[in-house]
């Protein structure tokens, strides 16, 4: 028999959330939920399994490929298991103007790996404006923001990365 | 330049910066509430003609009268009515709604209230770009207090009114920036834009009437009242009220968020002391972005000129969402242009012909002029893929669904009208002058 997709714990959190996200929209819009509850099922699973897409679909009452459909469309979304951490890099204009493409080739180099790709411990991606031009070069690392990054202050925090 | 620009006390962004300036009683201790209460004692009437008085205009892009765009909702419809905060802030060179939120997000708050109970919503969600995490845990702390405190549920400040303000993260689409996209996905589906008419305001959320308005909009309301919406209107231009929020990057010493008057001249925000103080010795001024990646591009001889929406529009761009970015003699133009179009090519959202398959095609010529592999024929090749998808000027002929279409032209139009020469150049030479160094005085990392 194939494995559950939740451990008990993660069911509760799971049954919560849902709960929860369904009590802000009109009993007959369930599927207003439908990135909310995307971002739940990958806040426990760290993506969006498969079966993980069939059992929202099922509780916001829409068809899988409509689950599929948005969780595919949203860059945040992964649908394939990443690396343990999601190094998000903006090189964008102002970024760019502030050295962000020379800090990726640095991030690629010190990785092992080219933008879009991934290991277990770490993907790598490139990525578009974060917002945070006026403190530039800038990445998120599993969605927490860095800004104003030097090399000194990148291989700090890299180095805080077990 | 030493600092010569009038200078303007803040309302927006006074207290950034400051300890616990997002907590309630930081926002109670500096009058938070009290344009809430003013308005609580209006007709809801009279809250929308006060708004139309004050000349506040949305911050969000498109400079609509905010007042106005409310009075757009139907009174006499038996649909329940939506506010929508727009918090998707993902335009480039955009960085200012990010601090009202994580600094100073009571205010928008107390926006929200006033509005709500001008245009009869009961429900309001606050959309907010997923990558947004901190902004996101600091906005639901003030949403969570203000229920605490009374201000939303069951009751709106004592007042028999029921809100209820629910935070909803994006999950990294700029599309979703564009109102009826940003509805789409508030809905629960991918962020494609609808066809306008019907707007918002008749048919938006739900199908029921919904106002869409940007964060910097509702944290401009409650100054409205505190001031009066004369003495609001006063601080701006004719058609254009308040203060605005100006976000400053690229090739200046300086950047950041400034908040500045209608009467703030590019030049002004570049290069006096109070704000970027210039660049570094010896290096001028190339190019200016005014509003945003999507705003046509300026030259160095042209910014001498107001942030204000009318004024941008007679120089042909638009004052957008406030995003100035600045490159200086050192930047390729090439380069530079390469990197926005390649932006729309992967936020295009794929439902209209012209900009799902022109945006790549534009990425893909100018990859090709700045790789040193340009033919002759390319520009023009390059100008007509852009016309394709939106002709210039005038800004607005887009032959899209939405104005994501025009975003993408834009740039490429107005970077060969003024710059031409130096996408000539690559052909030419068959290489980037710039060689391995296209960023400007501050493109090398360290």
């Amino acid at each position: 028999m194939a494995e559950p997709l939740f451990t008990p714990e993660e069911q509760k959190k799971f049954d919560a959330g849902i709960a929860e996200i369904l009590s802000h929209y009109p009993p007959d819009r369930k599927s207003a939920g439908m990135l909310p509850a995307l971002r739940l099922l990958q806040d426990i699973k760290g993506w969006l399994p498969p079966e993980g897409l069939r059992l929202v679909a099922r509780h916001l009452e829409v068809t899988p490929e409509r689950a599929m459909e948005v969780a595919s469309f949203y860059v945040m979304y992964h649908l394939k298991k990443p690396g343990k951490y999601v190094i998000d890099v903006c090189t964008n204009l102002s970024c760019s103007l502030w050295g962000a493409e020379k800090m990726l080739a640095y991030l690629e180099e010190k990785l092992g790996l080219k933008a879009g790709e991934a290991n277990e411990k770490f993907t790598l991606r490139e990525t578009e404006c974060l917002a945070s031009c006026g403190t530039a070069p800038c990445l998120q690392i599993n969605e927490d923001h860095h800004e104003s990054l030097t090399k000194a202050k990148l291989d700090a925090i890299l180095a805080k990365l077990s | 330049m030493a600092s010569t620009a009038k200078a303007i006390e803040p309302i927006i962004s006074a207290a950034w910066g400051k300890p616990q300036s997002w907590t309630l009683d930081s926002y109670r201790q500096r009058g938070g509430y009290e344009a809430l209460k003013k308005a609580l004692e209006m007709q809801p009437a009279a809250i929308i003609d006060e708004v139309k008085k004050s000349n506040l205009r949305g911050r969000g892009g498109a400079g609509f009268p905010t007042g106005l765009k409310w009075s757009f909702v139907p009174k006499d419809s038996p649909k329940p009515k939506y506010l929508a905060v727009n918090g998707d802030e993902s335009e480039p060179g955009t960085f200012k709604d990010r601090y009202i939120l994580s600094d100073d997000p009571h205010m928008m708050l107390e926006g929200i209230a006033i509005a709500s109970y001008a245009l009869g919503v009961h429900t309001c969600y606050v959309y907010l770009r997923g990558e947004f995490k901190f902004q996101a845990q600091r906005a639901q702390a003030a949403i969570d207090e203000a229920y605490k405190a009374g201000i939303f549920g069951k009751k709106l400040m004592g007042k028999d009114y029921e809100l209820n303000v629910y935070l909803v993260r994006g999950a990294g689409a700029y599309i979703c920036g564009e109102e009826t996209a940003l509805l789409e996905s508030l809905e629960g589906k991918k962020g494609w834009p609808r066809l306008k008419p019907p707007f918002p305001a008749v048919v938006g959320l739900f199908g029921c009437p919904t106002v869409v308005n940007n964060v910097e909009t509702l944290a401009s309301v409650p100054a409205v009242f505190q001031k009066g919406a004369d003495a609001y209107a006063k601080l701006g231009t004719d058609k254009s009220g308040g203060t605005r929020l100006v976000c400053l990057s690229g090739s200046v010493n300086r950047p950041g968020v400034y908040e500045v008057s209608m009467f703030t001249t590019l030049a002004e925000l570049i290069f006096d002391d109070k704000y970027g103080r210039g660049m570094p010795a010896g290096r001028k001024v190339k190019a200016v972005i005014p509003g945003g990646s999507s705003a046509p591009v300026l030259g160095a001889d042209e910014l001498d000129v107001a942030m204000e929406f009318e004024a941008l529009k007679v120089k042909q761009t638009m004052a957008g969402s406030g995003g100035v970015i600045v490159m200086d003699d050192a930047t390729c133009m090439v380069r530079s242009l390469w990197r926005v179009a390649r932006f729309y090519a992967e936020e295009s959202c794929g439902q209209c012909t012209p900009c799902r398959e022109g945006t790549p095609w534009q990425t893909r010529l100018l990859r090709k002029i700045e790789e040193g592999r340009g033919e002759p024929g390319d520009i023009d090749m390059l100008s007509n893929v852009a016309s394709s998808i939106a002709p210039y000027p005038p800004i607005g002929l887009g032959n899209t669904i939405c104005a994501l279409g025009d975003a993408a032209a834009l740039p490429t139009h107005s970077f060969l009208m003024r710059f031409r020469d130096e996408f000539e150049a690559h052909i030419r030479e068959k290489r980037c002058p710039f060689g391995d160094k296209p960023w400007g005085s501050f493109g090398d990392w360290s």
